[in-house]
């Protein structure tokens, strides 16, 4: 039987990366298509805690590679164990979310492989050998159906497009992979800043509220709007290359993609870019002084005005009615 | 140092992009077209580590002639001299980075800048790829501690840090919830996200060299390399259309929306 393979990611605190859940998902999803099973690779220095995590999200097996070299994520350690895994199970398809560690790897792992590759997956259709997927080009200009023509296929998926596999399905077999030793590197790893918050993770979060160049650079009432829902911090690039706010904050095409129940966007004009990463917001609201932003093209509720008295008075109101 | 950098040609980010009515491509009428973003950054951070480690930028573009004006542009930047592949028709990652590691072959350069991804295709793939096939250091998504607005960037400092002994570049990444620092032994393929730095404009003096600088023809043939297509693009379609919605007059219509209509609050 065909496989699908999954590479499953932990946070540099060893817990799962959410956004594996959602790659799984996308992998049953293309598994039930292609008549394949879907199996799921836990690289890490212990991977016994995430195995067992994910043993009962729909995976036929999960296959655990441990090795001190695998302390930090290297994509020059990682690829070579995968695309031996690949290779060794007999996977016609591997696949990862599409985070930064997805986005690093998955292309060298195709490259071991010489397997062509779709990126930042949003659908998979088709049948049995004739698989195709859907991705986003111009910055999601544009939607394109794309087939990969190599043996070996691999591809990331955009999560907020799937949902999170689901937990309480039968358990996955554990297979430990023998062998994988110490592996050596021309990269090394130096070291990580967390950069670190108190609230939600912007691509995991019910609420995102967002701030643009209407900000100025001051965030505060985005900041307060934002603890008083609960919700993630976002902002537009231009925020961010202005150094007002963290990098890791930015909404967009080329800044994090998100797709939250409610999405505000203050002093946001609404850059196609920016657009790409959050169209997929279940419901919009843009606060912005000019009435002729492309914003409120995608807003399902705008307000024409000054975000400085708009944010506080919503705050006010929510608070309010708490 | 010898520095490779890529200049592809893209669409202007800025222009409107419409799918053809038969899903087989773009409409090109009015486009515009100009170096990608990414790459721009790329020959920026190339000429910034020349400019205080010494040495050359050589700048590579494939595509049919008319990405001889991204080549120029990349010149008239600074860099050296160009290689031109002449390649007319689609190429999709596997196709470029194989013609990109013969051409490394032949420069031999210690660092290969390319942008992170490009923004027509948006895979993502190309640096990867090349790092691979010539069992190189790769250090993606290349960014800075410092913002933009910063006095380093004002005094167009390099972000890569070549090692005293200069055989490794130290590279700051953007990744999920932080920045991770990479240690990558030369010879390394980085990749640029958008921070890294901010590109120069091509002064004049710079464009009038940058017509008698050298820039070499090659072919995929020459270069030995199938660029057959391993993605095929199907159809293209334009994304659903979200429909407008309302605008409100005051917060407190908002509120009740929101929490009423809308039920998100």
């Amino acid at each position: 039987m065909p496989v699908v393979l999954i590479v499953a990611e932990s946070q540099p605190d060893g817990q799962l990366r959410k956004a594996t859940l959602h790659a799984i998902a996308a992998g049953a999803d293309l598994a039930a298509k292609a008549g394949a099973e879907l199996h799921v690779a836990v690289l890490a220095e212990t991977p016994g805690p995430l195995a067992e995590r994910l043993r009962d999200v729909g995976a036929k097996v999960i296959h655990t590679l441990a090795s001190p070299s695998y302390a930090h994520y290297l994509a020059e350690t990682y690829a070579p164990a995968v695309a031996e895994l690949v290779k060794s199970v007999g996977a016609s398809f591997v696949g990862a979310a599409a985070t930064a560690q997805g986005r690093d790897l998955l292309p060298r792992v195709a490259a071991r492989l010489h397997a062509a590759m779709a990126s930042d997956v949003i659908a998979v259709s088709g049948k049995g050998t004739d698989i195709t997927f859907t991705r986003p080009m111009w910055a999601g200009a544009v939607i394109a159906e794309v087939k990969l023509k190599t043996e070996t296929k691999a591809f990331t998926v955009r999560a907020t497009e799937f949902p999170a596999a689901a937990a309480g399905q039968p358990p996955a077999e554990v297979k430990v992979v023998s062998g994988t030793a110490a592996v050596s590197s021309p990269t090394r790893f130096v070291d990580f800043k967390e950069v670190k918050s108190a609230r939600p993770e912007l691509t995991e979060a019910r609420i995102v509220v967002s701030g643009g160049r209407g900000t100025k650079g001051d965030f505060k009432e985005v900041e307060a709007l934002a603890d008083e829902l609960g919700a993630a911090v976002g902002a537009s690039r231009a925020a961010c290359d202005a150094g007002w706010v963290p990098n890791d904050w930015q909404v967009g095409q080329t800044g994090k993609v998100v797709a939250p129940q409610l999405y505000i966007a203050a002093g946001i004009s609404g850059a196609i870019q920016h657009l790409a990463g959050m169209k997929g917001s279940k419901v919009i609201v843009a606060i912005n002084k000019d009435p002729e932003a492309p914003i409120f093209q995608v807003a399902d509720y705008g307000i024409v005005g000054d975000l400085f008295k708009v944010l506080p008075e919503l705050r006010a109101a929510i608070h309010g009615a708490k | 140092m010898k520095i490779l950098v890529t200049a592809k040609r893209v669409e202007d980010p800025e222009s409107k992009i419409k799918v053809k009515a038969d899903g087989s491509g773009i409409v090109q009428e009015g486009l515009k077209y100009k170096m990608n973003p990414f790459d721009e950054i790329a020959v920026e951070e190339g000429l910034r580590l020349v400019a205080k480690h010494g040495g050359e930028v050589v700048v590579v573009s494939i595509g049919p002639k008319e990405v001889q004006e991204q080549l120029r542009h990349a010149l008239a930047m600074g860099a050296a001299r160009g290689v031109w592949v002449n390649h007319a028709g689609p190429l999709d990652p596997m196709g470029a980075a194989g013609l990109l590691q013969k051409v490394v072959e032949k420069e031999k350069p210690d660092v290969c800048i390319l942008g992170k991804q490009s923004i027509d295709d948006d895979q993502s793939q190309t640096g990867q790829y090349l790092a691979e096939w010539l069992g190189w250091s790769q250090g993606t998504f290349a960014s800075k501690l410092d913002s933009l607005e910063s006095e380093a960037e004002k005094a167009k400092a390099p972000a890569l840090e070549l090692s005293s002994d200069g055989k490794t570049l130290q590279v700051v990444r953007e990744v999920d919830s932080g920045l991770s620092t990479l240690a990558c032994t030369l010879p390394a393929v980085v990749t640029t996200d958008l921070r890294l730095n901010q590109p120069r404009y091509a002064s004049l003096p710079g464009i009038m060299k940058a017509k008698s600088k050298p820039v070499e023809e090659l072919t995929p043939q020459a270069l030995g390399v199938d660029v057959g297509l391993k993605v095929e693009v199907l159809r293209l379609t334009p994304p659903p259309a979200r429909k407008a919605g309302v605008k409100v007059g005051d917060v407190q219509e908002l509120f009740q929306k929101l929490k009423n209509e809308a039920k998100v609050l």
